[in-house]
């Protein structure tokens, strides 16, 4: 058997030109190790945050505005000083990337599913569906995500108006997210399925009496599915930049439940009391987990390219 | 030609009923019209009438029919939270929008054209190096973070400029209102449209210096060098000149983003315009409003795309022959 041959994955990755385009650029293993240290930090939140700032038993507003702990004033409990209502901002801030790796992630990861749904259907069957799926793709485009999001946003919390925005708050977030960045990963299954749906492999399975949802999914999908990756990571950046921009306006998550826009927009409140550190900590970390998403996004889309190496 | 303008004009007012489509759901079905004229203690049969005569009941298309027949008489319905006609209230906030748009954009456009040429010109001098990490910066960077860190830096810190609202405005013919004739609309000014037009400027530098230097490679210049002609000339008369015929189309295509952006750089600044009033609506799920914003922002993104699609089709012989195959 080949497969008993064949190295071991991990040997497999070391070996790979990847990886070694991964080792030569210093900036993207800088970029990636960032990346890695703030999922940790999302992942192990409860464990690595000295507080819990969503249990109101450990909050008290008498710790209220605390600057960080190297200035006049600080407390050696709280790294980078507290909040409004006295939560340690480190914690926050940690279980704020959580929030927000989350929502980013889910809403990115619906996209996908969103959008390589359409793309195969559209590739694959072809004709009306294809036109009418390609031309909302089209009219969709021409609207800036963040407008969509907005929108999307907005009529979910019509429609479920019964219920608060705290329990709503994630969910409608995702779908805001999903929906407005599903087209790219339409086009590009809808171009890829639209090649390998007239390769000889396609048509033995036609032949041999396979349906086409099983043709679609089992055989055209892995064959397809190779760019979505690239695809996935450079919208990580975007979707991060889109719930952070839909907290801060005061439509995503709210103070109860902050994600990274959600402290941000509560800083910003109090730029003018001098209080900086309740903005520029959060502040800092989103735009640093944005540009390492964006650099890894941007090495691995050059990296996977093979007219580049 | 005539072919190609009707088709694409088709085309437009398709895309048009399509988001006018999306409208009408939002503002019938996910909204209830006649929300904002009942109380709680309306009758029931009081409510039944209101429908009837708001013809509520009619099959879905007549409906529809109507709905577009009012929205090219600029009739949108009336706000749930302000219970103002919306079209007043959009009309009321639109110069302040405008004006912080046009600005914005032509801040971009100028310092984005400057700052390519430059690194375009000088490619390995220290400043074109931190031009390019400036430009990495801005399109990295959310743009709400970026209206803080001015604020921070501009108004905070320094206490140079304001970070709120328009200052003094001068009302102008009953129907506009312009920030541009008062010292403090002026100074008002500045931080917003720096905020909103800073990722366009990242994208105009970029392309201007990309175009540049293709176009310094071309025969054309060497055959100028070859004149004699000032290095001047050069640059600006013939490199620069053939530059800025794409650099205008991205600049007129992103002119919709910026209006569109302008909802974010708006709450951050609390300028009083219609993407902050679109913003309330969304807090408020305010329907009839959202409707309306939508329907003004699609009829502004295709009518750019068109205008930009017959400009093109006029200037470009080879894609007036393309069009016709």
């Amino acid at each position: 058997m080949a497969a008993n041959n064949a190295p071991g994955l991990v040997a497999r990755i070391l070996d790979s030109d990847v990886y070694a385009s991964f080792r030569s650029t210093k900036i993207v293993m800088v970029a990636a190790f960032i990346v890695l240290l703030m999922f940790i930090g999302a992942l192990f939140a409860p464990w690595l945050a000295p507080f819990n700032p969503f249990d109101p038993a450990t909050v008290f507003l008498a710790d209220a505005s605390i600057p960080p702990r190297w200035q006049d004033g600080g407390d050696p409990r709280f790294i980078f000083g507290t909040d409004d209502q006295g939560r340690d901002l480190y914690s926050a801030i940690l279980y704020g990337l959580r929030v927000s790796l989350i929502v980013g992630g889910l809403g990115v990861l619906l996209a996908a599913a969103i959008g390589i749904t359409l793309g195969l259907l559209a590739g694959y069957i072809g004709g009306k569906v294809d036109s009418i799926i390609m031309r909302v793709a089209d009219v969709q485009l021409t609207f800036p995500a963040i407008l969509i999001a907005l929108l999307i946003d907005g009529v979910v919390h019509a429609l479920f108006k019964g219920s608060s925005r705290e329990d709503t708050a994630i969910p409608v977030l995702v779908i805001s997210i999903g929906l407005s960045f599903w087209v790219q990963y339409a086009r590009t299954i809808r171009g890829s399925t639209m090649v390998e749906k007239n390769k000889d492999y396609v048509h033995a399975a036609r032949l041999v009496g396979l349906t086409a949802p099983v043709i679609m999914v089992r055989h055209v999908l892995p064959n397809v599915i190779g760019p979505v990756l690239v695809i996935l990571t450079i919208n990580l950046g975007l979707a991060i930049i889109t719930e952070a921009t839909l907290s801060f306006l005061g439509v995503g998550l709210p103070a109860t439940q902050p994600s990274l826009g959600t402290l941000i927009s509560i800083g910003n409140k109090y730029l003018f009391s001098g209080d900086w550190w309740i903005v520029t900590f959060p502040g800092a970390t989103l735009a640093i987990i944005v540009l390492a998403v964006n650099l890894l996004g941007d090495w691995l889309r050059d990296a996977l390219n093979p007219k580049l190496r | 030609m005539l072919a190609f303008v009707i088709r694409r004009v088709l085309q437009s007012v398709a895309v048009m009923l399509a988001v006018a489509m999306i409208a009408f759901v939002m503002f019938r079905f996910v909204g209830d019209p006649i929300n904002q004229m009942v109380g709680v203690d309306t009758p029931q049969e009081e409510v039944a009438r209101l429908r009837a005569s708001l013809g509520l009941n009619d099959p879905a298309p007549v409906q529809f029919g109507r709905f577009i027949w009012n929205a090219l008489h600029f009739e949108f319905g009336t706000s749930y939270q302000f219970r103002l006609p919306v079209t007043q209230l959009l009309a009321e906030r639109a110069p302040a929008t405008l004006e912080l748009a046009f600005t914005a954009a032509g801040f971009a456009l100028l310092v984005g054209v400057i700052m390519g040429v430059y690194c375009a010109l000088r490619r390995d001098s220290v400043l074109a190096q931190v031009f390019q990490a400036v430009s990495l910066v801005g399109v990295s960077l959310p743009t709400f973070l970026i209206g803080i860190l001015l604020i921070y830096l501009f108004a905070v810190i320094l206490g140079w400029l304001p970070s709120n609202g328009r200052g003094d405005v001068v009302a102008l013919g009953g129907w506009w209102t312009t920030g541009f004739l008062t010292k403090s609309g002026l100074r008002a000014l500045i931080l917003p449209a720096i905020t909103l037009g800073l990722f366009q400027m990242t994208l105009i530098m970029r392309l201007v210096r990309s175009e540049m230097m293709e176009v310094m490679r071309t025969d054309y210049i060497k055959f100028a060098k070859a004149r004699g002609l000032t290095t001047r000339a050069i640059h600006f008369g013939h490199a620069l000149k053939n530059t800025l015929i794409p650099v205008i189309t991205i600049a007129g295509l992103q002119l919709g983003s910026i209006i569109a952006f302008a909802i974010i750089t708006e709450t951050v600044f609390n300028w009083p315009g219609m993407g902050l009033l679109f913003l309330k609506a969304v807090q408020n799920v305010d329907i009839p409003i959202m409707a309306a914003y939508l329907m003004l922002i699609g009829l502004l993104f295709v009518m750019i795309n068109l205008l930009v699609d017959l400009a093109y089709g006029f200037v470009d012989p080879r894609l007036r022959v393309a069009m016709r195959a």
